[in-house]
């Protein structure tokens, strides 16, 4: 699952490196525009649908964080 | 009759001088400290150029700071420039150069950025003890005398086709006009408490920076970068007990689509106002279900007839597949509908929506020849100069004689509430970055998405693309679709053939 989403996450922000432990919403790698396509590729590749209520910060501050939200969604 | 918006804000001090003006979230700040930190930074200013009427540019994040200085500058007898902080240096560096502010203000942490950009002096906000000193009202009132109604206010950028922004200029007199018709119509008072999303650079902050200013209403500044997180956004509403907002439908779309409003409860919102694109009906109605008691407003205008020029107040049930109209025009301003050979669309048909009145902005800082482009005589005048500005958008009006906006003459587009000219990112990606010969760039209205297909007989990496184009525009200009045709279509003149374009990629 790591891979895709780094790979995602590339294809946003092409000048970062998202392999890295930094809080990717605190240190301003993503933004506001970002998060909106984020949550879209993301619901399109797993195939799911990411609730409102799960977009907040803390579920996209690291790669860790993206893994056990789209692990709570049941993917693998 | 007040010349200047300073006059009310001076009325508004007096009434209520510890009540709070603006919040942010862990600051507050009430009238009468707004206005004494105000006038200490239009002491520092003028003891750093003795100047009036020139322009001075802000780079500050959205926060109680620039606050203080947008209203310091005006104490100053200047104008102001609010720019956006994360725009990149590039675009930054062309307004700079165009609009040549006398001085920047900045605080700490972005001077040194600021000092990459310009030789211009810099203040920094957070140097001065702004809260602490006292300074006399009545010598910066002195200055301020020299002022009249039509002397700037501020300056507001928008794209430009030739890839460096235009300064609108618009003047005390238009702001105050739209303020005080706002407030006549709709009742905004000191109990107002106002969910401030714009961003600085929007016609519509500096609306409600007036309204603050004039009716004692507070501000509630909104983290833009919780934009992203709407749950948040609604949850700050609820705590701060908002009762207005006025913001762009982007937001209110995902709102709608992740079906927040069933999960949070606003009651103390009345007051709900939109501009800037067009709201989809499905997800208005969605919005209006949630909130049976409250007013909505569709407000339509462009930047340069100061912030919106015609309103509807939804007063019927709307079919999801039927628009939102515009509705007709605000006090004191005057739309006309003219055709293709400048005559009056009155009731039938589609023509370009031109505005005529006192909302009309001065014109774009250092450019006469755009200038002179939009703002052209009444051709329904021939008899004294009359200036309308001619805004690209057509319109028709429905059976109930309201405005219905139907899309645009040229390529310039709405997307997230900021206006784009598609032209400028084809032109920077052409001719400054040399990415490709040739590129065209779309917009799809449904999906709102910028798409850029560009001419190569072979593929260029996306990232490569992003990344250089991220040098040069701002994020919601970047376009979010990238495709490649190995040549381009075009139609018998040899022009690029944009409608079928639309066809293969829309």
């Amino acid at each position: 699952m790591k891979p895709k989403i780094i790979l995602i996450l590339s294809e946003i922000r092409p000048e970062f490196d998202f392999d890295s432990q930094i809080n990717f919403i605190e240190s301003g790698m993503l933004d506001s525009f970002d998060v909106v396509s984020l949550v879209t590729a993301l619901d399109e590749e797993f195939n799911i649908s990411i609730d409102g209520l799960d977009i907040v910060p803390e579920n996209f501050s690291t790669l860790e964080a993206m893994v056990a939200l789209l692990t709570k969604y049941g993917c693998k | 009759m007040k010349k200047n918006i300073l006059e009310y804000f001076f009325e508004t001090v007096d009434a209520l001088p510890n009540k709070i003006a603006v919040s942010e979230s862990n600051a507050k700040i009430t009238f009468a400290q707004l206005d004494q930190s105000a006038q200490a930074l239009a002491n520092k200013i003028i003891a750093t150029k003795d100047l009036i009427k020139v322009p001075i540019a802000v780079y500050l994040d959205k926060s109680i700071d620039l606050i203080i200085a947008d209203i310091g500058i005006t104490y100053s007898g200047n104008f102001f420039m609010n720019l956006d902080v994360k725009s990149p240096e590039d675009r930054i560096r062309n307004i700079i150069d165009l609009v040549k502010p006398t001085l920047i203000i900045t605080d700490a942490q972005k001077v040194s950025i600021v000092k990459e950009l310009t030789n211009s002096h810099i203040i920094q906000v957070d140097d001065l003890k702004l809260r602490d000193e006292n300074y006399a009202r009545i010598d910066l009132k002195r200055r301020l005398n020299k002022l009249i109604d039509t002397d700037p206010f501020c300056v507001i950028n928008t794209s430009g086709s030739t890839g460096t922004p235009k300064g609108v200029v618009l003047n005390h007199r238009s702001y105050a006009n739209y303020t005080r018709w706002g407030i006549s119509k709709f009742n905004f008072n000191a109990d107002t408490k106002l969910g401030v999303l714009s961003p600085v650079i929007f016609d519509h902050f500096h609306y409600e920076l007036c309204l603050m200013m004039t009716t004692g209403a507070e501000l509630v500044l909104l983290d833009n970068n919780q934009a992203m997180f709407p749950i948040k956004i609604l949850e700050n509403l609820k705590s701060s007990q908002v009762n207005y907002i006025f913001w762009v439908p982007t937001i209110m779309v995902n709102i709608a689509n992740m079906d927040l409003l069933s999960r949070i409860s606003l009651p103390e919102l009345k007051m709900i106002w939109f501009a800037g694109e067009v709201f989809p009906t499905k997800q208005f109605n969605y919005w209006r279900a949630h909130f049976p008691e409250s007013v909505f407003v569709n407000l339509y205008g462009p930047t340069e007839a100061t912030v919106d020029c015609t309103f509807y107040v939804v007063d019927r049930i709307l079919a999801d597949d039927e628009p939102i109209p515009i509705g007709n025009s605000c006090n004191n301003t005057d739309v006309i509908i003219l055709d293709d050979q400048n005559n009056i669309v009155d009731k039938e048909g589609e023509g370009e929506l031109c505005i005529r009145g006192t909302s009309l902005a001065m014109g774009y800082y250092n450019n006469p020849e755009k200038t002179a482009e939009a703002f052209v005589q009444n051709p329904l005048n021939i008899s004294y100069p009359e200036i309308i500005y001619r805004t690209g958008d057509v319109v028709e009006y429905n059976i109930y004689g309201e405005l219905i906006f139907k899309g645009r003459k040229d390529t310039l587009i709405k997307h997230l509430g900021y206006r784009i000219e598609l032209g400028e990112i084809e032109h920077l990606a052409i001719n400054n970055l040399n990415l490709f010969k040739n590129a065209c760039a779309l917009y799809n209205q449904t999906k709102k998405e910028i798409l850029l297909v560009y001419e190569s007989e072979s593929e260029i990496p996306i990232t490569i693309i992003r990344k250089e184009l991220s040098r040069v525009l701002p994020k919601y200009m970047i376009p979010t679709i990238i495709d490649r045709v190995d040549q381009m279509p075009r139609n018998a003149n040899g022009k690029i053939d944009r409608a079928l374009l639309r066809k293969m990629f829309c």
